[in-house]
């Protein structure tokens, strides 16, 4: 890490909905998201990761070992608010299809924002778990989506 | 009855009659009639899937989903090394240099093929361009989109990188690419409907060995493909669902 962004480390306690909780580190330093990429991976019915594609490793800034099994709260950034993935989770549960923007927090403090969206994978009738696609997003929607959550935490 | 057999419609001219051998070639090996049906559009093939006039489709990845859930397709195998990537190109002259820089009202070159419009039409979205705010163009295929880049009667295109990259070097040195998709997971997929459940293993056997064979690797090449992988029932479903996340 180079000396300014130790400059903007700062430490943030994140509350999980679980009542866990960790201190992250945060660096507020946005990188972007990658052109022509989409950003997969898959859970199981608890949330815990299954699958991730290249570029979510590369994105996250974990390595796929640490990403296979963990919670998909890793990513979590302190800047979104909870309510938002009560909405994610009440929607998928449902068996619907959730689209939404996210701030997403790697595992070096630096964060990225995506475009996502969650579907429930069914086979013969059965709930096996959630994929995510993200997508790039524009900068009004970030600012729209900023501002917003802003308002929510 | 003949089995019917079809092709997404976005098959490469020059590859119209390596489906004619490749048929041939099936029915040789299966000892069975099949019939070929080619379409020139998506509307009036999906019309006879639903009509059950299919029973085994080289099918756009964007039509899987409509083929194996409501339809009781199965995927059987996939073409190997090849996937559907989109590219997104405006012409030389063009004072844009990404796709943020695209200004709503701008016109778009495409072509029907779905899962090339769908990818493109994402990758607008970083630029808050989206159909209502944007004048498309559908056009019969990449040589026309290109063709309306260089006359200037469209501001960007979309192109099957595939298609893109056959495109003369001539013309390609006439645009400029803004951004190429690097998907790697979404690819077309041959399909069996029910009417074909009985022959789905001889014919994924004779699919899996058609590169080994120096007649099987003759008729490949005149498709445009090395080979053919096998396709579990849950690649296909994974698939399925990524693309379901992109339609909305
Ligand atoms: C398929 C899938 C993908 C998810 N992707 C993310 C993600 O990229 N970032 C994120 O913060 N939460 C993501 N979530 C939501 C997390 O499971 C979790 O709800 C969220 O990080 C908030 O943490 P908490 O619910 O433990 O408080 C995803 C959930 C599912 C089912």
């Amino acid at each position: 890490m180079s000396e300014e962004k130790n400059d903007n480390l700062r430490e943030e306690l994140i509350r999980y909905y679980d009542g866990a909780e960790r201190v992250a580190k945060i660096v507020d330093e946005e990188v972007p998201y990658p052109d022509g990429k989409l950003i997969v991976s898959r859970t199981d019915v608890k949330g815990f990761i299954t699958h991730v594609n290249q570029a979510f490793v590369d994105m996250s800034g974990y390595t796929r070992e640490e990403l296979i099994g963990a919670n998909h709260n890793i990513l979590r950034h302190p800047d979104m608010p909870a309510i938002a993935f009560k909405g994610l989770w009440d929607t998928v549960e449902k068996g619907e299809k959730w689209q939404g923007f996210v701030k997403n927090l790697r595992k070096d403090g630096t964060y990225y924002w995506v475009k996502a969206t969650v579907i429930p994978n069914i086979r013969n009738g059965q709930l096996l778990g959630y994929t995510s696609v993200r997508r790039k997003p524009s900068r009004s929607k970030i600012r729209e989506s900023e501002a917003l959550y802003a308002t929510l935490m | 009855m003949p089995l019917n057999l079809t092709v997404s419609p976005d098959f490469a001219p020059d590859h119209i009659s390596g489906w004619f051998y490749f048929n041939t070639y099936l029915q040789r090996k299966l000892g069975i009639p099949i019939h070929l049906e080619l379409y020139d559009s998506f509307a009036k093939q999906r019309e006879d899937i639903r009509n059950g006039k299919v029973d085994l489709i080289y099918a756009n990845p964007y039509d899987a989903s409509m083929l194996v859930r409501e339809m009781g397709f199965k995927a059987l195998t996939r073409p190997m090394q090849k996937t559907d990537e989109t590219v997104i190109a405006v012409s030389a002259q063009s004072s844009v240099n990404s796709v943020e820089e695209l200004q709503p009202g701008a016109i778009l070159a495409t072509t029907d093929d779905p899962d090339v419009h769908t990818m493109g039409m994402i990758m607008l979205e970083p630029a808050d361009l989206d159909e209502s705010n944007i004048q498309l163009k559908t056009l019969k295929n990449y040589v026309l989109v290109a063709k309306s880049l260089l006359k200037g009667e469209a501001d960007v295109g979309f192109f099957l990188k595939q298609g893109y990259d056959e495109l003369s070097t001539l013309i390609r040195s006439e645009m400029k690419v803004l951004v190429s998709s690097q998907i790697g997971v979404i690819h077309h997929v041959l399909l069996a409907g029910p009417a074909f459940a009985q022959y789905q293993e001889a014919l994924t056997s004779a699919l899996l060995t058609m590169s080994e064979d120096p007649k099987g690797r003759s008729v490949l090449q005149n498709m445009g493909l090395v080979g053919w992988e096998e396709m579990s029932e849950e690649d296909s479903e994974f698939m399925i669902d990524l693309i379901d996340t992109l339609i909305d």
